[in-house]
């Protein structure tokens, strides 16, 4: 079972809306765009600042999208923020073809993905959007693990002319971002180095990821701990070389498999196959917490450790052949 | 005007008939209103055989829907306007967006008509690695304000468009031409529930009202109507008329906006295939894609039209 937490637990909307009223102060040009979702996306406090500045078309995600797109062309730096879950599924075509194709300068913001509405049910968990954003060309989609990474992202997205996702979390995180942690957009952070086998975690997960590198140090495996913050485009270099040093490799996230662990996965096999297991979410979740749901699909302590050994396992099996 | 020079391809110019087309620009300061109009139906007279022969040439294309919103092109680029190829940088232009993207031939012949595009760049229409894909595509062309294609997307880029004008204080004014079958896309109506609310005066949404989808009559589809009350219904002030008669478009779109305080919306009665007497209203020319005989069929009615 998942260890209790001793450290203190942040939501990274908190940290998305406080980066977004210090840009809104530097840049006039920044507007949120909401689909009713102002509560829910924590701009309040934006909105407070910046009354003009929050163009909410109430609850239709797809005018959402192409309004923000619309902005951009008029010479705005759109946020569009809403649930990621109604976000991407309704809006993909949108995202498609008015944020990515026409590579316009907007971002969209995703809140409360993965399956942080928990007990609310699969409807509203966002599990899907990796595996989908990642497969638009020309959309840099940024998974952030606490609120350090989160205001980077924000802030990164600001002033990058192009399309950009961000998965902003409401599930309690840790820290997580070494000290002086600066964001670099599809670079991975070493975390923890080690050579036995590799766990490539991103997003609310990179902890649980932490912690299960704990166990297998306990057990005298050295597993080196990469955060990969960006999905697309994915740091190839740094996977290649997880994959060869390492000879092994864990992926880690709080969604479908096709997201995180397709994406590495991709590289693996055509660069330097190596075995893999990839931890995540497996299909429509059963009632529960977001918590419980992570326990329940492995994607905890123990589940990343059990799949590393499997890992390893493996490995020395097929050495002793 | 290409942004990606690049994509400029190694094709056959010569294969493609393109003598008698170049650019014809705006109607001159000063015109008087018979002026005006015969410039303009000059331009939509040449825009059309140009577009019917790049069609061909291509094997592909929308001719019927093209032919219904020519003059509106025509009438919006050559006279209605503040966008011309030098004001291309200047953030108040007035923008202009098709939504009904697949007329991509007839935008990209009416923006060589205005001096967007070289004219001679029309005889790579869907090449390898043309700029003029057969939807027209931001990142391609300069003068193209978004991409488009898939239908219900340039109505809400539209409104945002006109929100970012309206947050700016800007005398900017935004087009926007949609399908009338279009219309049955829900983002549409999502979008003119923004632009009601925000009470958009500087957005003017001009329906392309040709009665014909890809398949049927849009009546016999999903039917429309009432069309100008539902229009009202959601905030617009409705103006009718008739989309091929290039004098009163002069005057709805310079009438814009025809309410204080409110979008504008126009149905402009239209004719897919106009004025080709083996086209025009006949559902089959959505995208059919003309013989040889039929062509010069065309452009012997187009002559003497």
């Amino acid at each position: 079972m998942t260890t209790a937490p001793e450290v203190a637990l942040s939501d990274c909307r908190d940290a998305w809306v406080d980066a977004l009223i210090e840009l809104g102060r530097e840049d006039e040009r920044i507007v949120a765009v909401v689909n009713d979702s102002v509560g829910s996306s924590k701009l309040n406090k934006f909105q407070d600042a910046f009354p003009d500045r929050v163009v909410n078309v109430g609850i239709a995600e797809q005018d959402m999208v192409g309004v923000g797109a619309g902005l951009a062309n008029g010479g705005k730096v759109p946020f569009v923020s809403a649930a990621a879950c109604f976000l991407t599924a309704r809006a993909m075509e949108q995202i498609k073809v008015d944020a990515a194709y026409s590579q316009h300068h907007m971002v969209l913001v995703g809140q409360s993905p993965g399956m942080a509405y928990g007990e609310l049910g699969p409807t509203h968990h966002s599990i899907e959007d990796l595996a989908w954003l990642r497969a638009i060309p020309g959309l840099t989609v940024i998974v952030p693990a606490d609120p350090t990474e989160t205001a980077q992202a924000v802030r990164w997205a600001a002033q990058h002319d192009g399309p950009v996702f961000i998965r902003v979390s409401r599930m309690g995180v840790p820290d997580v971002s070494p000290d002086g942690y600066e964001f670099q957009p599809g670079k991975a952070v070493t975390l923890r180095d080690g050579s036995d086998v590799t766990l490539i975690a991103t997003g609310t997960v990179v902890s649980r990821a932490l912690d299960a590198a704990d166990a297998l140090a306990e057990i005298g495996i050295d597993a080196r701990v990469l955060n990969m913050p960006t999905i697309a485009p994915i740091d190839s270099e740094a996977i290649e070389s997880a994959a060869r040093e390492t000879g092994g490799i864990v992926t880690v996230e709080e969604a479908l498999t096709a997201g995180l662990g397709g994406a590495v996965s991709e590289v693996v096999v055509q660069r330097h196959p190596v075995p893999m297991r990839l931890v995540g979410v497996t299909d429509f979740a059963p009632t529960g917490t977001v918590q419980w749901l992570l326990d329940h699909f492995g994607v905890s302590r123990d589940g990343i450790a059990a799949a590393a050994r499997e890992i390893v396992a493996s490995r020395r099996t097929a050495a002793e052949w | 005007m290409t942004v990606e020079e690049d994509l400029v391809p190694q094709v056959h110019v010569e294969d493609v008939p393109n003598d008698a087309f170049g650019v014809i620009g705006r109607v001159p300061e000063g015109a008087t209103d018979e002026e005006a109009v015969a410039h303009l139906r000059r331009a939509a007279r040449q825009v059309r055989a140009r577009d019917i022969q790049m069609v061909s040439a291509a094997g592909l294309g929308h001719i019927g829907g093209e032919y219904s919103v020519i003059d509106i092109l025509v009438t919006l680029y050559l006279n209605s306007l503040n966008m011309g190829p030098e004001l291309l940088g200047d953030p108040d232009r007035d923008r202009f967006i098709l939504s009904k993207g697949h007329a991509a031939a007839a935008l990209y012949t009416t923006l060589a008509a205005a001096g967007f595009i070289n004219p001679d760049d029309l005889g790579t229409f869907m090449q390898p690695k043309s700029m003029l894909n057969g939807h027209p595509a931001r990142t391609k062309i300069s003068a193209v304000e978004a991409s488009t294609g898939p239908l219900g997307h340039g109505l809400p880029i539209a409104v945002g468009t006109a929100l970012a004008g309206k947050l700016d204080d800007s005398s900017r004014r935004t087009f926007v031409v949609t399908g009338d079958g279009e219309l049955q896309e829900g983002s549409n109506w999502e979008a003119l529930m923004t632009a009601g609310n925000h009470r958009l005066a500087n957005l003017c949404v001009v329906i392309d009202r040709n009665r014909l989808q890809q398949g049927a009559r849009v009546e016999d589809t999903n039917d429309l109507e009432p069309l100008a009350d539902k229009l009202r219904a959601f905030g617009m002030e409705v103006v009718e008329v008739d989309g091929h008669d290039h004098g009163a478009l002069r005057k709805v779109f310079a009438n814009v906006p025809a309410a204080s305080g409110k979008p504008t919306a126009v149905i402009a009665r239209t004719q897919k295939g106009h004025p080709i007497s083996f086209m025009s209203d006949n559902v089959a020319w959505h995208h059919k894609v003309p013989s040889e005989e039929q062509v010069k069929a065309a452009l012997n009615e187009l002559e003497n039209s």
